[in-house]
């Protein structure tokens, strides 16, 4: 009988490739909950979840609480910005406060890259990563990885481009191991600027030219320009990130075969991409975020199923 | 380990047309009524009752489902082996129709319990039955009773009854296991 082979869900970098294989096959039977007129499961009935955001977000948590509803477990939220923490209290100590109300499960967003490996390690609950500053986004990557197998098929074997701001993006590092860990090839695609220098040592090939990385891909991964992680300026201005590493219609047309674009949001229309690129088609965009709660619910639901009474 | 015959292939070939009858005793036509099988073990039943009642009785119109009650158990949490879903494919409407389970064993009743709760997410049926190939009498911890039943059995809690069909085992028969 399949079990994941981690306690929390910190970074796809702790997963092995059966345990992508479980949460997908488990997400593709919350897909078909999703889309019954009643769409709620009553697994997690005895479960409590606490979303704890310190640092902005929508998509990722109205779907994570969204996902925690439709299995039925308590939900409590949390700002940053409307608590304590802004009062000076560690973090440790907001946990372990919010934990004493009895909370099974902790889904956490946290500018600082590592927290929720600094958390799994000193407070008794599932850690659930939802993005800790410029380093891991898991679910994202699952998402995208299992919108890929929904929409060709397979993720073995595709070529996957990533384009845009690499560098500042946890989108971009869980994508990449999510997708070598499933046998696909990467390329990535951005000014040099805005590509760590480390990326080859992850096997990962970067292709400078737009044109030439979009005619090499099946799935054009792209990412936003992050200008409130920028300290400096990394390019000379938008308007020329736009004519370099903008994907518009015209580019797509002529390249004499049909991509498909994914976008993981918020989306900056007309920079990274143009409107008529976002919702032509061939983008999975809105796919991405509907099969985001599917995949949520599976990882949700698998971590809770290693909680014993 | 002994293993003991229950029902051999030409027992099971009778119920079935027994159970077939019955359904169209109640049902008629199944203009109104959908058969729902219990994944993952109900389905071959609920596949091979469908096909009779089709090719044997003449039934043009039959609705056959499938569902998956995983996430509807009481035990989540509670088993040492964690629980593995099973898909579940149901393309009609339930609201107002009659309702009959199909399940291989009915032991406590819990997996029942759980059906009916998963059910309620595809609407307001009119009314549930429950048909079973084997009773496992005295073995329930809820109260429930199946309308329609092949066989009923008396087996102690450590004793198994095991069903195999064509489908999977290569031959159709409901043994006693004895560990």
């Amino acid at each position: 009988m399949p079990e994941l082979s981690v306690d929390h869900l910190l970074g796809i970098k702790y997963l092995n490739a059966e345990d992508i294989n479980l949460i997908f096959k488990t997400a593709d039977h919350f897909k078909e909950v999703i889309n019954r007129p009643i769409k709620k499961v009553p697994s997690l009935r005895d479960i409590t979840i606490a979303n704890l955001f310190f640092e902005n977000s929508t998509r990722t948590k109205l779907s994570f609480e969204l996902a925690e509803k439709r299995l039925s477990a308590d939900v409590i939220n949390f700002s940053a910005s409307q608590s304590s923490v802004n009062k000076g209290e560690t973090l440790i100590d907001t946990v372990n406060n919010i934990l004493s109300m009895k909370v099974d499960i902790v889904v956490m967003r946290h500018p600082n890259v590592g927290a929720g490996v600094f958390l799994s390690k000193h407070v008794d609950a599932k850690i659930i990563n939802a993005g800790d500053g410029t380093h891991e986004h898991p679910t994202q990557a699952l998402l995208d990885s299992y919108s890929i197998r929904e929409k060709l098929g397979n993720v073995k074997g595709k070529k996957v481009l990533i384009v845009g701001d690499v560098l500042h993006s946890r989108v971009a590092l869980s994508n990449i191991f999510a997708l070598q860990l499933q046998g696909a090839k990467i390329k990535v695609c951005g000014p040099t600027t805005l590509i760590p220098k480390y990326i080859s040592s992850l096997g990962v090939e970067v292709e400078i030219n737009l044109k030439k990385a979009l005619e090499w891909c099946d799935v054009a991964n792209v990412l936003r320009v992050q200008h409130e992680r920028m300290d400096i300026n990394y390019f000379p201005s938008t308007r020329e990130y736009t004519q370099l590493f903008g994907i518009n219609k015209t580019i797509l047309d002529n390249l004499g075969k049909k991509i498909v674009i994914m976008h993981p949001g918020p989306i900056n229309r007309g920079v990274e991409i143009t409107s008529d690129v976002a919702d032509a088609d061939q983008s999975i965009i809105l796919n991405q975020v509907e099969n985001g709660v599917a995949v949520r619910m599976a990882v949700i639901y698998l971590l809770a199923q290693q909680i014993k009474r | 380990m002994s293993k003991k015959i229950l029902l051999n292939s030409k027992d099971i070939e009778i119920i079935l047309h027994r159970l077939a009858c019955q359904l169209i005793e109640n049902h008629n036509d199944f203009s109104n009524t959908v058969l729902v099988g219990l994944q993952p073990r109900g389905s071959f039943l609920a596949k091979r009752l469908a096909d009779l009642l089709k090719n044997q009785y003449h039934i043009k119109d039959l609705k056959l489902g499938l569902l998956d009650i995983t996430f509807y158990r009481d035990d989540f949490r509670r088993r040492e082996q964690p629980l593995t879903a099973t898909s579940t494919e149901i393309d009609f409407i339930i609201e107002d129709k009659k309702v009959v389970f199909i399940d291989d064993v009915l032991f406590s009743g819990r997996s029942i319990r759980a059906a009916l709760t998963a059910i309620q997410s595809y609407g307001r049926p009119e009314n549930i039955e429950l048909l079973v190939l084997i009773d496992r009498r005295f073995s329930r911890h809820l109260p429930i009773q199946p309308n329609y039943k092949g066989r009923q059995v008396d087996a102690i809690n450590e004793e198994k009854v095991l069903v195999t069909w064509k489908e999977t085992h290569k031959k159709d028969a409901v043994y006693l296991e004895n560990n």
